[in-house]
């Protein structure tokens, strides 16, 4: 019977196949929240700084898409990239490909809505600043979201802490394949399933730690770049 | 104070770490690959795990095996979504060929089914030999009674066997005449195995899965070696002409493998415990 305890031998062992799980988490879910920050900003900004028809319909969805659930994200996304699918020809199912685009799909949401309500929140304060100085809207997206740098930080940390926790829609477009697209979320499933609960539990520190280490190293950045910013 | 430069930094930082490895990924080196649909009980017994680097070092092939239910791994393959299939309900496979979505079935391997249930034994149905007459006495005494629920093998083979015994699962469901005894999970077989040690139930369980399952708490094996509890497995070539993109050479060369003596052989040699979790029987024509 494994123990909690084989989980950490496997580190302090340096297990090759543990390492090449943890690299792969962290792959899939930071390709995908710098994708999703990529589109998420501009969009989030954009929305906050303009006015449309349908624009509160616009962001009463993407907030509520916030909550889309992993496992349907996963189906829509293993429905188009199946081979029987539109985009089957890419051949991509089954492919930590597949999994960052899922992930994407979950995390840009986050950060789009969250983007939105911190700029927005930002304008009233600067309106009048800003359109006393004359600043075009190009300038004025740059002020804010360059104003906002700090806040943006956890909302990633947000979309980060979304896509390394989940497992339904990876486990649904990667296939958990071993050494290939299992993560540690799906391998903690897998070894669930197993009925290895100790190793799982201790699969599931090891993640958390993970998930630790990141905010930490992103709690470091900022405090460097306030220190430097003045 | 307003430093783009700084943002920027923040930003990049964050984003600096993600691509890092993306070129040397194992998604990207690997061509010689091709992929498998399969049944948990293959994967969550350790069989894979234990064949596929003896493959792996013959022929340089990488055999990425999705596990699922053999009735959703079919359907992956119906999709075009794997190469090969590796599965264990000869019904359903018949029928996927019929249908012209297979080139041809291959009999690998077998294993049987055996009937868990908890030490307290609720049904009293220990030690028998009888599967039909155990599954009977369970209903009768509506003892509990985990089934997979997930058109998979071993749900196929349970629903089967429930028929005959002169039950009909689905049509007792429709009509909500079965009790809350029987309980539907639409899980793999671990997870099934880990619902029955919680819940002090009988499930059915194939023997490789049950051997290597180390959350067993109360649960013991109560009815083994009925006839009527045998478990082909079977592998099929997914149909070129149905989909262009499957890799039939590649494919082909994985089966012959399975089916040649070598591969018979890392077949038998799997064990837990010394004891053998699959019987080769690539050479039995009914299989």
């Amino acid at each position: 019977m494994e123990t909690p305890l084989s989980a950490l031998d496997l580190v302090l062992t340096g297990d090759p196949a543990l390492f090449a799980i943890v690299r792969l988490s962290l792959l899939v879910s930071l390709s995908a929240v710098a994708i999703a920050a990529l589109i998420g900003i501009p969009l989030g900004a954009l929305i906050a700084l303009t006015r449309f028809h349908g624009r509160e319909a616009v962001i009463v969805l993407l907030n509520a898409l916030m909550g889309l659930p992993p496992v349907v994200a996963g189906l829509v996304i293993f429905l188009l990239l199946s081979r029987s699918g539109p985009l089957g020809a890419l051949g991509w199912l089954f492919t930590p490909q597949a999994m960052i685009i899922a992930q994407v799909l979950l995390v840009t949401p986050i950060i789009a809505a969250l983007t939105r309500q911190t700029i927005e929140d930002l304008w009233i304060e600067y309106r009048d600043e800003l359109t006393a100085m004359n600043i075009g809207p190009l300038g004025r997206v740059l002020t804010l979201i360059r104003d906002a740098r700090f806040s943006l930080v956890t909302i990633l940390l947000a979309g980060f802490g979304r896509a390394a926790a989940e497992v339904g829609a990876i486990i649904i477009v990667g296939g958990n394949i071993d050494g290939f697209t299992r993560t540690m979320t799906t391998a903690i499933a897998l070894e669930t399933s197993k009925g290895d609960l100790p190793l799982a539990i201790g699969l599931g520190g090891i993640l958390i730690a993970i998930v630790v280490i990141v905010n930490a190293l992103a709690w470091a950045v900022r405090r460097t770049g306030e220190a430097i910013a003045g | 104070m307003y430093s783009t430069r700084h943002f920027l930094l923040t930003l990049a930082g964050f984003i600096a770490l993600a691509p890092l490895s993306l070129s040397s990924a194992p998604a990207l080196a690997q061509d010689k690959s091709i992929v498998v649909a399969s049944t948990t009980s293959t994967q969550d017994s350790g069989l894979f795990g234990h064949i596929l680097p003896l493959f792996k070092q013959k022929t340089g092939i990488d055999v990425k095996v999705v596990a699922q239910g053999t009735g959703q791994a079919l359907d992956t393959a119906r999709r075009g979504d794997a190469d090969v299939v590796f599965v264990h309900a000869k019904s359903a496979e018949q029928k996927f060929l019929n249908e012209g979505f297979g080139v041809k079935r291959y009999p690998v391997m077998y294993n049987d089914f055996v009937l868990i249930g908890p030490k307290s034994d609720p049904a009293g149905i220990k030690g028998g030999k009888d599967i039909v007459k155990a599954l009977t006495t369970i209903k009768e005494k509506a003892a509990p009674f985990i089934s997979r629920g997930d058109r998979s093998g071993t749900h196929v083979a349970e629903l089967n066997l429930w028929k005959v015994a002169g039950i009909d699962i689905a049509k007792e469901k429709e009509s909500k005449q079965l009790g809350p005894w029987y309980r539907d999970i639409g899980q793999g077989m671990g997870a099934a195995l880990n619902t029955a040690s919680a819940s002090n139930a009988y499930v059915l369980s194939d023997r490789g899965t049950w051997l290597s399952f180390k959350n067993r708490g109360d649960l013991g094996i109560v009815v083994e070696g009925d006839k009527r509890l045998f478990n082909q497995y079977g592998v099929m070539l997914v149909n070129p002409a149905k989909h262009a993109t499957v890799k039939k050479d590649l494919g082909q060369q994985f089966i012959d493998w399975l089916i040649s003596p070598e591969g018979q052989k890392a077949i038998a040699d799997y064990k837990i415990n010394g004891e053998q979790l699959f019987y080769p029987n690539a050479g039995d024509p009914n299989a």
